[in-house]
């Protein structure tokens, strides 16, 4: 009910489950459907009880709601967070057929075989059932909320943020902190979670520096917004504290407004010399039978929606608690005209003073009535039980200071005994300092001071010089005495969102699950999407009780990140569709598309797989053309995508030396080699060639998927083992468009495009310069993967798309044309050349027959490693090639090779196939594998066994080598 | 995480590219057991610990960082370069 | 045929404009890699460069002539092709086709790049002149404020799609803000 209009804006209509309710600007869906007397909003998880609103926080257990229809409906929101606006439309949860008629209601007749630890002793036998029966069953009448299962069309964004303090709220220790340190010149930003600033300060009547509280806050935020060393950031959560002074932090960008395409959420990550935490502190429920019905609220919350929002959460209320701040709730609902039918402290030595409602002293609410909403509550005094009609109850059982982000690093709260709660370790969390309520500093002239205080402090140590002014405020004692649990005999619940009660968290007790961590999993207690925010501290006192320890010895159970849930599009803005990765596009790859070709990744590259023609139905079709234009006429590959090195000075040499196996000193300029580079544990770590273009210049070529690891090594080695060289490197992977031209007519068809024509007596195999290529300057390399007579032109790569059109339309006219990766690797398999699939991490050069390669004449990484005994072994698996000879003609990567007649099992097992393709050649499948002793047994028949795909198929150990074995053709 | 990277200033963990302890490498012929310690064996503390980063996708520096695998703090950062010459000195 | 048609690395993706901010194409002219070589006198490599070898997190010059820090040892000279002599005292490497270069404009440029970028690009903390290597969503990239209102961005030419790809999108998220 609204008994107030004031600071209330324009009227809203929205709907729930269907019924059009009335609202205003700035209520939550919580307090106007308050203000409107819905009372039952929700069921509970497990045993479908009727529930309300219990908080006006995201603390809320109870009150979780669907918002929207459709692919974007968003479950699990609570109706104390969400906003209304006009058109909003809102659903409850864990329901069926509806909110006032839940067939699921049964579960909670059923309790007495549903306790804590239900699912471990209920379900276990026979195992069978477990997957197929109990779990699908439990998993339908569980569940909060349920995922739209479509495509989540809303956009979310992430942003990085930078300042010297970060401000963790915006109540009186928030922006007091903010203001000190702003007036200061310091970067502020301050972080609240509600939609307006001010935190406890909008809901409490009292006054700050001699206005009401609000007001004062109103002014501060106006100060703090106008100066631009401050960013203020509103419905903003700090989810989590992290290493380096880095905070999580989700914005609820634009839940409170129609849907318009921009982003829904925004997650911060904010990078803070210095943190002040002002995250205030969450009210908890006491224990009693029944106390979870519908209307029965906590006090801070009441007074919140009377205060802030003018709505009377009851007509005729009860207040219930162990503290001095639970006397404020029952003096603003009678100073709003609200009747307060009873006044129930727990201390018999309460200091009430005259007041015109009954006050029970010594007296505890001990159950309650009412189906869908309470109707009374049962007192027991020191003269017996009275019943007391009301139709809401504020309970207040104390405030729990909100330590959460402190212990995101491991640290671990320290209990206070005059406050009845945990307050944090100071320095738990580097460079962040905790003040006000969340420092179990209650009143607000304490608040007040610790935020001023803190921000002084930060102030100071950033060389600065704060001036503070404080105003003042109320500075009334907290007193209180614990009162965890009524005694009583029916259920008396703690975590209202798992459904927990006392008995259960005994029951935990008695079966030894006596450690708090233990008795949270075995009870479920604090597990759910509120994360026991009102409830741990009370459940672990239970726990205390039932084991006859204190609850410092009791401990609490670890706070983790997020302090309140984060959707996973958020964490993940940006990374959905093109912005997963970086696409890395060669200068060829538009022409490419338009020939048809499809892509391939190569790490991020693109290449195309093959050509295809018309008429063509298989990619084979295409593949085996192609591999035709270079073995016949001339084909056309966009090789750009190799990593280039360009590397020059004194030294280069000697790094050569030193990466390589080979030498490269005694290169000569205008020549290239081949050259293989090893891991420091001996193993082959990258292959390709280097150009000496100059006495101190060469360039370096890689693989495609190694450039990155080869860069870095390079630098290793010249910044950690050999700082002394004088040798520097550039990558020029992306400077230079380079495209293999292969095949017996690659001479003729450069020769077109040539400045200056060349022959074999000019341009020998492993030749490499500089070179005019129509016109512009270029260089050319001759060097074959596909054995057959090649050469790679680069220009720069603004060029490339200009040189691949001229250099596919020459091939095409001399019978060739452009080539793919599937032709490439067929062209390499048929030469025995290695890629990766090869050197794939465990293959030595004594492997692929490369150990002459490493040269005796120098130190080079890997060397000592590599001639290790077990690593130049004959009997290790080496590479050979692999022919099928018997019925069967397919070949398959992966498969494992056996001795003809044994077993396919493990312990036969004689090596691997790690390359395979139909060659044209050969006519067949050929394949590329590792046979133990492969060298040695040329000629023999073994079996190769695919397990997964069940393929056996008979072969003969071959030469790698199946085309031009004598090397002839790339001399030509 | 953060690393103060010392041309850059203070840089998010995601800029680094991590390679492992920070060790001096053995000479060709210093033997199987340096060899072995220097590739193979590892130290695993529960604190300070001297490990190799680069800054990759910044400048491209490799660092020596001393931290702590227990409270994460970054006690220390330099050049690679200069802890080189200083450790192999 | 006798000349080559050249292709800019953002050809058919740029100039854009969401909001109040653009992004273009730069036409920067000749890159060139600098590195001097150990113990080369810093002297003769600013003669042959034209302008100081810039420190680290800098960059030197103008708009005619800009030399920009891009990494330990390693700046690139941007507007003119340096002078010979600078051989003898650097490595010295074209890198004129290698970075697709654009300028994003606007004074709302940082809230941008804040989506992008884990470091601050705020004019007080990111002040004209000033450069930074690092990352621009998953690519590596070169950034350098020209003036109050514009950056420099540059990353590998092949990337030139993503790049104006992720910059669109924060671009968008910018401007349904304002």
């Amino acid at each position: 009910m609204r008994v107030s209009e004031q600071g209330s804006g324009d009227t809203v209509r929205f709907r729930f489950d269907g019924v059009g309710y009335s609202g205003r600007m700035g209520d939550t869906v919580a307090s106007a459907l308050l203000a409107s007397g819905v009372k039952l909003v929700a069921r509970s998880f497990k045993y479908h009880r009727p529930r309300g609103i219990l908080t006006a926080g995201s603390e809320e257990p109870n009150a979780l709601i669907t918002v929207g229809k459709g692919a974007q409906a968003e479950p699990n929101v609570r109706a104390t967070v969400q906003e209304v606006y006009d058109g909003l439309e809102v659903f409850s949860q864990s329901a069926w057929p509806s909110l006032k008629f839940d067939a699921m209601a049964v579960n909670d007749l059923a309790a007495p075989f549903l306790g804590a630890g239900f699912y471990y002793k209920t379900f276990m036998w026979p195992k069978a059932f477990w997957e197929k029966l109990y779990e699908p069953v439990i998993r339908r009448a569980a569940g909060l909320g349920r995922l739209s299962g479509r495509h989540n069309p809303d956009t979310y964004d992430k942003a990085f943020a930078f300042c010297d303090l970060l401000v963790v709220g915006s109540g009186p220790s928030g922006l007091m902190a903010a203001r000190v340190a702003a007036d200061a010149g310091l970067d502020v930003i301050l972080c609240e979670e509600d939609s307006r600033m001010g935190g406890r300060l909008l809901v409490e009547r009292e006054d700050v520096g001699g206005v009401p509280a609000a007001q004062w806050a109103e002014r501060q935020v106006e100060a703090l917004a106008a100066m631009p060393n401050v960013r203020l950031m509103t419905r903003t959560t700090v989810t989590g504290a992290y290493d380096g002074g880095v905070f999580g932090a989700l914005e609820r960008v634009t839940h409170h407004v129609p849907r318009s395409g921009a982003p829904l959420e925004c997650f911060w990550r904010i990078t803070a010399a210095r943190t002040v935490l002002a995250a205030g502190a969450l009210e908890r429920p006491i224990a009693f039978e029944n106390n979870d019905r519908p209307g029965i609220m906590m006090a801070g919350a009441v007074r919140a929606y009377l205060n802030r929002w003018g709505v009377a959460a009851g007509q005729r209320v009860v207040v219930f608690g162990n503290n001095d701040d639970a006397h404020r709730t029952a003096r603003d609902l009678h100073g709003a005209g609200v009747e307060v039918a009873a006044l129930i402290d727990a201390r018999a030595d309460a200091e009430v003073g005259d007041v015109p409602y009954p006050v029970h002293l010594g007296a505890q609410v001990c159950g309650s009535t009412g189906r869908g909403g309470l109707t009374s509550v049962r007192v027991r005094t020191g003269a017996g039980e009275v019943n007391i009609k009301a139709d809401c109850l504020a309970m207040s059982g104390g405030w729990n200071p909100t330590v959460h982000l402190t212990c995101h690093m491991n640290g671990r709260p320290a209990w206070r005994e005059d406050i009845a709660a945990f307050v944090p370790t100071p320095d738990a969390i580097p460079s962040l300092e905790a003040a006000g309520a969340c420092n179990g500093a209650f009143s607000t002239a304490a608040c007040l001071a610790e935020g001023a205080e803190a921000a002084s402090r930060v102030v100071e140590a950033l060389g600065g010089a704060a001036s503070v002014e404080m105003p003042e405020a109320e500075d009334a004692a907290y007193r209180i005495a614990p009162l965890w649990a009524v005694a009583g005999k029916g259920r008396a619940w703690l975590d209202f969102q798992n459904d927990v009660s006392v008995k259960d968290v005994k029951q935990a007790a008695v079966e030894n699950f006596r450690s708090v961590e233990h008795m949270k999993r075995y009870t479920t207690q604090g597990m759910a999407t509120d994360q026991g925010k009102n409830s741990n501290v009370g459940a672990l006192a239970v726990l205390a009780d039932a084991t006859g320890r204190g609850i410092p010895e009791t401990g609490v159970t670890t706070f983790r990140p997020p302090y309140s849930p984060v959707a996973i599009a958020a964490l993940g803005a940006g990374a959905q569709g093109k912005g997963f990765a970086p696409e890395r596009l060669t200068t060829s790859h538009k022409q490419s598309e338009e020939m048809g070709a499809p892509m391939i990744e190569a790490g991020l590259w693109y290449r195309p797989s093959y050509f295809p023609r018309d008429g063509e139905t298989t990619w084979r079709q295409s593949c085996d053309r192609e591999v035709g234009y270079v073995r016949k006429a001339v084909g056309v590959c966009d090789v750009s995508t190799l990593g280039k090195i360009d590397i020059q000075g004194p030294d280069a040499a000697k790094l050569l030396d030193f990466v390589y196996t080979g030498m490269f000193s005694t290169l000569k300029e205008g020549r290239v080699r081949y050259g293989l580079m090893l891991r420091e544990d001996g193993t082959v770590m990258d292959d390709g060639t280097c150009a000496r273009m100059g006495a101190e210049h060469y360039v370096m070529t890689t693989t495609t998927a190694a450039a990155g690891d080869v860069m870095r090594h390079l630098e290793f080695v010249c910044q950690m083992l050999h700082p002394e060289w004088d040798v520097t490197f550039t990558s020029v992977t992306e400077q230079w468009a380079q495209f293999a031209v292969a095949g017996p007519k690659s001479r003729e068809l450069l020769n077109g495009v040539l400045g200056e024509a060349i022959d074999n007596e000019s341009w020998p195999f492993m030749a490499c310069g500089e070179a005019t290529v129509l016109g512009v300057a270029g260089r050319l390399f001759r060097i074959s993967f596909s054995g057959e007579h090649a050469y790679e032109v680069a220009v720069p790569a603004r060029y490339g798309a200009a040189l691949f059109a001229e250099l596919v339309k020459r091939a095409e006219a001399m019978g060739g044309g452009a080539y793919g990766m599937e032709a490439l690797n067929v062209l390499r398999i048929e030469k025995g050349h290695i890629t990766h699939s090869e050197i794939h991490g465990r293959v030595m050069a004594f492997d692929v027959g490369m150990e002459r390669m490493v040269s005796d004449k120098k130190d080079c990484v890997g060397k000592v490693l590599a001639a290790r005994e077990g690593l130049v072994d004959p009997m290790r698996e080496r590479m050979v090639g692999l022919r099928p000879v018997g019925a069967v003609k397919s070949l398959s990567a992966g498969a494992h090779i056996f001795d003809a007649g044994a077993a396919h099992v493990h312990e036969n097992d004689q090596g691997y196939v790690t390359s395979v393709c139909f060659s044209p050649d050969v006519g067949t499948m050929i394949g590329l594998g590792f046979v133990k002793n492969g060298p040695a047994r040329m000629g023999e028949r073994m079996v190769v066994r695919d397990h997964v795909r069940d393929l056996t198929v008979e072969v003969e150990i071959c030469s790698p080598v199946f085309v031009d074995p004598e090397g002839g053709r790339v001399r030509g | 995480m953060r690393i103060e990277c010392p041309l850059c200033g203070g840089r998010d963990r995601r800029e680094f590219y991590y390679k492992g302890a920070a060790l001096v490498r053995p000479d060709v012929d210093a033997g199987a057991q340096a060899w072995d310690g220097y590739v193979h064996l590892r130290e695993n503390p529960a604190g300070a610990t001297l490990d190799l980063w680069q800054h990759e996708a910044g400048c491209g520096a490799w660092l020596v960082v001393s931290r702590d695998t227990v409270t994460h703090e970054v006690y220390g950062v330099q050049l690679a370069a200069a802890y080189s010459v200083g450790a192999r000195a | 045929m006798d000349r080559l048609q050249a292709t800019s690395p953002c050809a058919g993706l740029l100039p854009m404009t969401v909001g109040a901010l653009s992004v273009e194409e730069m036409k920067a002219g000749p890159i060139t890699s600098v590195a001097p070589f150990k113990g080369a006198s810093m002297a003769s490599v600013e003669r042959a460069l034209g302008v100081p070898f810039p420190a680290p997190l800098q960059s030197t010059g103008d708009t005619a002539l800009r030399c920009v820090w891009v990494g330990q040892g390693e700046a690139l000279l941007i507007g003119a092709v340096p002078d010979a002599s600078l051989r003898s005292y650097a490595a010295v490497v074209d890198q004129s086709d290698a970075w697709a270069v654009v300028t994003l404009r606007g004074a709302q440029g940082p809230e941008a790049l804040a989506r992008l970028v884990p470091v601050d690009t705020r004019p007080a903390r990111f002040g004209v002149g000033a450069t930074m290597r690092t990352q621009l969503g998953h690519m590596n990239a070169s950034i350098t404020r020209l003036d109050e209102q514009t950056v420099m961005i540059a990353v590998f030419r092949s990337m030139a799609g993503t790049l104006v790809h992720d910059l669109r999108r924060a671009l968008e998220a910018v401007a349904a803000r304002s």
